[in-house]
């Protein structure tokens, strides 16, 4: 394997982990405030589909009935994913905070809402089976050329190191790297953050203080709705899917829930982790089997092995992950 | 904010207000009536006690106050204005901080942030922390209230962690400070310490309501102490002008006798025998610290001691809940398998019968029936047993209705769930259980707590009978009071040792009390 | 505790209101997509109950439901939340397959009896492993069993372009030996001489379903083992205090939840498709929580809702046929059953308690 096959590798690496970073985030906000969120998966295909859906509305040609926006259409794909992920969330939010109703399953029943709801209205929309129609330039995030990646092209190692792997990205993978600094900030360093991180391990104490515990964990809901909305759109808007296309997220909001546990929970690790099973990911797409010599590993082996990793991690065989306190359990004031 | 200032009264001279003013509060819960129209004044500056038994409605009146329930009728002043206390948030703007029974704090952040949550002075934690590290280092020396700032809450132990809560209201600058059963959890000392802090408190002109059914707590510390019963407020008197008993008898309505009417005891041999008895919990403490003892039969061996210093471990060890780390416990001439391999239902076979402290939790399964309750850890013996390993349901049902008619179960339905019982009769409903399978060695804890006075005296001769009859019991209370009238011998436990062995009629309250504080009162140390 | 509401309006009125409303919504959903629910509504019973070609294939989706509503109940008895019936289905299809692929079988008589040991214990294997770890190491059940669903996915996609691939380009196995083939409705009812729908799926495994449906009752609400479970359920501390082992009882319960959705796999594997095919669980794992959240973990209300949503699932397909509306408005309508008879039950449940009390109290 030489330098170039390696950047290839952990550019495409970088691009995988992106959508499941934003959604590991995502899963982060909502579980450290103390809800489960195992509808991470639900909530990002419900965004990517709004945003190849409204981003194709944009972009479309006015004769086939949309608005015909030559550029910036990827902009209504982002704030309708956003939207649309949202209120997910907030039935969520509904169901856990006000309602004390079962978190594990509002998450269910929302995965599911979206497989079937994305279809049924992307193909009662678009009559092309639930995908979207194929997104113009002009409705899709392009890479961004960093400044002086042309001047450091001929610096050993850094060069193509900066040209191939740090420049050249689109801006939701970049924001996906400030979100988690942003987690990071806002979590520990401000007091938004220790509130929020108090709610999720004993929520009693935060209503003692004179603090709502509601609007403190519908806040948390609506951020994750965000930043899902975000993580859906990329799959849509900033890869090289040509739009929307049923069941896209294909698991990856439950590899972001592996993530998370992954990470215990913790911004920086989060994204550690996003980058190892993105990893992951593009190694299985690069190569369909793995040969170590004694034996092969097939791709699908590949796929599965953040799942099998985070097993182990939650077996406690290799350091402990201990979720928030209050996680999954509704907040009730003692009799 | 603070109220020291008081804009209604600007003369000096004036008489000052009292702090809390709680005129005709109410409030049910569904069907259950906890406060009723309860009146009740607490004067500036001092320290006030509230008794009542468990459920007199004492936390929800300071519930109430501290904005944690809204009352349906009934209003409050607070220095002689009236205050709307909607929330908690309303509560500590007036200046009231609360000292929950359960403590309300995370464990995972710092004595520091745990401090600052919800009084952080702007967005930013940084500036704040700093200001709290100051304020902590004043308090503590105002108050004798040291504590680690950095060190993680659920790291220290419950003093301190009490103290974290005694800080974070100071912190907000609380004039009033409401202490709910505060003791509960402390060993004598630490009590002692806080009701010096207390003392404190009251000299820098701070009010205190403290929540206790201790009397002697009351008699102690307070200045005046109001008595509640079954939700209504029956008395506020001064204490210097009462007594434990009449406290105790405004208390419960009536003059309680705790003595309980029964004949020298005939011991016999002994039938368990407990030797270097040593139990760790998860984190690797030592909970019980190399144990001996022994039960003879014909015996109440009762085990006095504050909640906490080994006594639920020693208990559940003996009744096959949790492992014993090494020692050995010999039953009728047999060595008793302490590991995890032998378990409850074992136990019971070798004639252990075991009523445990917390019933709600261990003793019913509060959604059960009652015949489901009465056959629980029974239903594998043959007589509720049927081929293919099914459940002869019907001897069950027969087998409850007899046991609610001997032991006086109200009501007798046997499909009833346990949760519709008061605590007195689902209290009976564990006896009748344990009691009728006429164990060799009955292990009982806590026999009376949150029951009725009437049920009291049930359960007390109910276990009188069974010694009578050549039973060992060991009967584990932290109301002394119940261990001195019930016991034919005492032992003391401290920080999981036996600190001491005394007979009834050789001791009192007070040797007793010096021995479960970790003293020995014939040394002094 | 029942709040004081009577018993009827526990288990019937409040599931049905929730039902009514999941229903409402999902005909806005249609709605919005400008077709009309009531024509599709009326559809939809009429392609579900259909006696030529419509009642066969719901009760076939029914036999799985039933199987993997019953996984979920089971498991909620002991408070364990199973979400893991989609993997131990598909990882008992791989066991159905193997035992059916290693044998030229006689007669499907003894292919039925090794069918249903294969499915049980290749789904309860599968349950074990997450039972295990929950026990000895603590780890979140839910968690563990939604990797194990996602591993399974892995492990049947490997299968099924390698080993057990047949010869052909498809991701399937080989063809189960024609001895193996299971009797359909069709076949069973002929012998007592109704003519039941030819082309159906449904199969003998109907009546295994109904079996399991029996051996649950008994096994949660007359055996001892079923009392020891209802006790770990409600209260794992007075459970240790009985001499009941909680890792005993969440073992023995996670087995044999595992082992009813790898039932599934008879009715799909063997039953229907005789060989393995990709996706042979089609969510029905999930729509086991449904199941028994709408039959109240009960065997009789597991089994009348199981029929429902086999009747939604077949009456969607001909949704499709005659609306051209995508049969995943069934998921949608099945998603909105899991929520407002799940998650959102209290938005029935909490005023139709204020209701029943206030009635109480205007009574007394």
């Amino acid at each position: 394997m030489d330098f170039s096959t390696i950047l290839q590798i952990l550019d495409s690496a970088v691009r995988f982990s992106t959508p499941l970073l934003i959604a590991c985030l995502a899963g982060l906000w909502s579980e450290r405030a103390g809800i489960f969120d195992i509808g991470l998966e639900g909530k990002m295909l419900m965004g990517a589909f709004a945003a190849g859906a409204f981003s194709a509305l944009a972009t479309l040609p006015v004769y086939d009935g949309g608005w015909g926006w030559e550029t910036g259409g990827m902009w209504v794909g982002m704030v309708a994913a956003i939207v649309a992920s949202v209120l997910l969330a907030l039935i969520h939010g509904f169901a856990s905070i006000t309602l004390r109703g079962n978190q594990l399953i509002s998450g269910v029943a929302i995965n599911f809402f979206a497989a079937g709801i994305t279809v049924l209205i992307g193909a009662s929309w678009f009559r092309q089976g639930g995908d979207t129609p194929q997104l113009p330039t002009g409705g899709r995030f392009r890479p961004i050329e960093l400044p002086f990646s042309e001047t450091f092209a001929n610096v050993p190692i850094f060069g193509p190191i900066y040209q191939n792997l740090i420049s050249g990205h689109n801006l939701i993978i970049y924001f996906g790297f400030f979100a988690v600094l942003a987690t990071y900030w806002i979590l520990f360093r401000t007091r938004y953050g220790l509130r929020l991180r108090a709610v999720g391990e004993n929520p009693g104490a935060v209503d003692t203080a004179g603090i709502s515990v509601i609007k403190l964990r519908y806040s948390a809901i609506i951020i994750t709705g965000i930043l899902c909305g975000i993580a859906g759109a990329y799959l849509s808007l900033g890869t090289s899917a040509p739009g929307f296309g049923r069941d896209m997220t294909a698991g990856r909001g439950f590899i972001a829930l592996a993530a998370l546990i992954f990470a215990k929970w913790k911004p920086v690790p989060a994204m550690w982790a996003c980058l190892l099973f993105g990893l992951l990911e593009a190694i299985a797409t690069k190569y369909q089997s793995i040969d170590l010599g004694f034996m092969i590993l097939p791709g699908q082996f590949m796929q599965a092995l953040p799942y099998i990793m985070t097993v182990v991690i939650l077996a406690g065989f290799v350091g402990k992950a201990i979720p928030p306190k209050a996680g999954g359990e509704p907040y009730v004031k003692e009799r | 904010m603070t109220l020291t200032e008081n804009p209604g009264q600007p003369n000096a001279a004036a008489p000052t207000p009292p702090a809390i003013e709680l005129m005709g509060i109410s409030k049910a819960f569904g069907p259950v009536q906890a406060n009723k129209d309860i009146t009740m004044t607490v004067a500036k500056g001092a320290i006030h006690g509230i008794v009542g038994e468990n459920g007199a409605g004492k936390s929800t009146l300071m519930s109430i106050l501290y904005g944690f329930y809204k009352a349906d009728s009934g209003h409050v002043k607070i220095n002689g204005i009236d205050t709307e206390i909607t929330d908690s948030h309303a509560a500590i703007a007036a200046g009231i901080g609360m000292v929950h029974q359960h403590f309300m704090l995370v464990d995972t952040f710092t004595v520091l942030e745990n401090v600052i949550l919800g009084a952080e002075d702007g967005p930013m934690l940084k500036p704040s922390l700093a200001k709290a590290r100051q304020e902590l280092k004043r308090l503590a020396e105002e108050y004798e209230l040291d504590v680690d700032p950095d060190a993680i809450v659920g790291e220290i132990s419950v003093g301190f962690q009490q103290r974290v809560e005694i800080l974070k209201a100071l912190y907000r600058q609380a004039e009033i400070l409401i202490l709910d059963e505060p003791t509960g959890v402390l060993t004598p000392a630490e009590a002692d310490h806080l009701f010096r802090i207390l003392k404190n408190l009251k000299e820098q002109g701070k009010t205190i309501v403290l929540i206790t059914h201790k009397l002697r707590e009351i008699m102690d510390v307070t200045d005046t102490v109001s008595v509640m019963r079954r939700g209504e407020m029956t008395a506020t008197i001064e204490t210097a002008t009462t007594s434990p008993s009449k406290l105790a008898e405004a208390m419960v309505g009536r003059s309680v006798i705790m003595e309980v009417e029964k004949s020298p005891a005939t011991v016999g041999e002994t039938v368990m025998e407990i030797k270097n008895l040593v139990v760790k919990d998860g984190q690797g403490v030592e909970r019980l610290k190399n144990i001996s003892f022994s039960l003879k039969r014909g015996e109440v061996l009762g085990i006095a001691g504050v909640a906490g210093n080994g006594q639920t471990e020693l208990l559940e060890v003996l009744g096959g809940i949790r492992p014993a780390t090494s020692g050995e416990v010999i039953m009728k001439g047999e060595s008793i398998d302490l590991t995890t391999k032998a378990d409850a239902q074992e136990r019971r076979h070798r004639g252990i019968g075991h009523v445990p402290e917390d019933r709600h939790a261990r003793g019913l399964v509060m959604p059960f029936q009652t015949w489901e309750n009465t056959a629980f850890g029974y239903h594998n013996e043959p007589e509720f047993s049927k081929k293919f390993g099914m459940a002869n349901q019907k001897a069950m049902f027969e087998d409850a209705q007899g046991k609610m008619e001997r032991f006086d179960i109200r009501p007798p339905l046997p499909k009833l769930v346990a949760s519709s019982f008061s605590g007195g009769n689902q209290q009976k409903i564990v006896l009748a259980r344990e009691i009728e399978r006429n164990p060799d060695v009955l292990l009982i804890g806590q026999p009376t707590r949150g029951v009725d006075i009437g049920a009291i005296e049930f359960i007390h001769q109910q276990i009188v009978k069974l010694r009578d009859a050549g039973k060992a019991i060991l009967l584990i209370s932290v109301e002394l009071d119940e261990i001195q009238a019930l016991s034919d011998r005492i032992l003391v436990m401290f920080d999981g040792i036996i600190q001491g062995e005394r007979l009834p009629e050789n001791t009192d309250k007070n040797e007793l009390g010096l021995l479960m504080a970790g003293v020995d009162p014939e040394t002094d140390t | 505790m029942n709040n004081g509401i009577p018993k009827w309006v526990d288990v019937v009125l409040i599931p049905l209101l929730s039902l009514i409303l999941a229903f409402m919504v999902s005909g806005l959903v249609v709605l919005s997509i400008g077709k009309d629910p009531i024509q599709a509504i009326k559809l939809m019973v009429y392609g579900a109950f259909r006696l030529n070609d419509g009642i066969g294939p719901t009760l076939y989706y029914t036999t799985s439901f039933i199987f993997t509503g019953l996984a979920v109940a089971v498991a909620f008895h002991a408070k364990l939340f199973n979400i893991g019936g989609e993997g131990q289905a598909a990882i008992a299809g791989v066991g159905v397959t193997l035992i059916m692929l290693a044998f030229d079988w006689p007669h499907w008589t003894i292919a039925l009896f090794v069918g249903v040991i294969a499915a049980a214990a290749f789904g309860a294997a599968w349950a074990a492993i997450p039972a295990y770890l929950q026990v000895k190491r603590g780890s979140h059940i839910v968690i563990t069993t939604i990797m194990f669903n996602l591993i399974a996915g892995s492990v049947i996609a490997y299968l099924l372009v390698g080993p057990l691939q047949a010869s052909g380009s498809l991701p399937e196995s080989s063809r189960f030996p024609s001895a193996a083939s299971l009797p359909t409705l069709h076949d069973i009812l002929a012998v007592v001489g109704i003519n039941f729908d030819r082309f159906s799926d449904a199969n003998i495994t109907f009546f295994i379903a109904l079996l399991a449906a029996f051996f649950v009752w008994l096994l949660i609400w007359k055996s001892r083992l079923g009392y020891e479970i209802r006790v770990f359920g409600n209260s794992d501390k007075a459970a240790v205090y009985a001499g009941i082992s909680p890792v005993k009882i969440t073992m023995i319960v996670m087995l044999i939840s595992g082992a009813l959705a790898g039932l599934m796999a008879v009715n799909t594997v063997q039953g229907q498709a005789e060989r393995l095919v990709l996706g042979a669980v089609e969510g029905a794992g999930f729509i086991g929580i449904a199941v028994a959240l709408m039959g109240r973990n009960h065997p009789v209300g597991i089994v009348l809702a199981a029929f429902l949503f086999g009747a939604l699932t077949q009456g969607g397909v001909e949704l499709q046929f005659e609306m051209q509306i995508p049969s995943q408005m069934v998921i949608v309508i099945q998603a909105l059953i899991i929520m407002f008879t799940g998650s959102l039950e209290n938005l029935v449940r909490m005023p139709v308690e204020r209701l029943f009390s206030r009635f109480k109290k205007g009574a007394v």
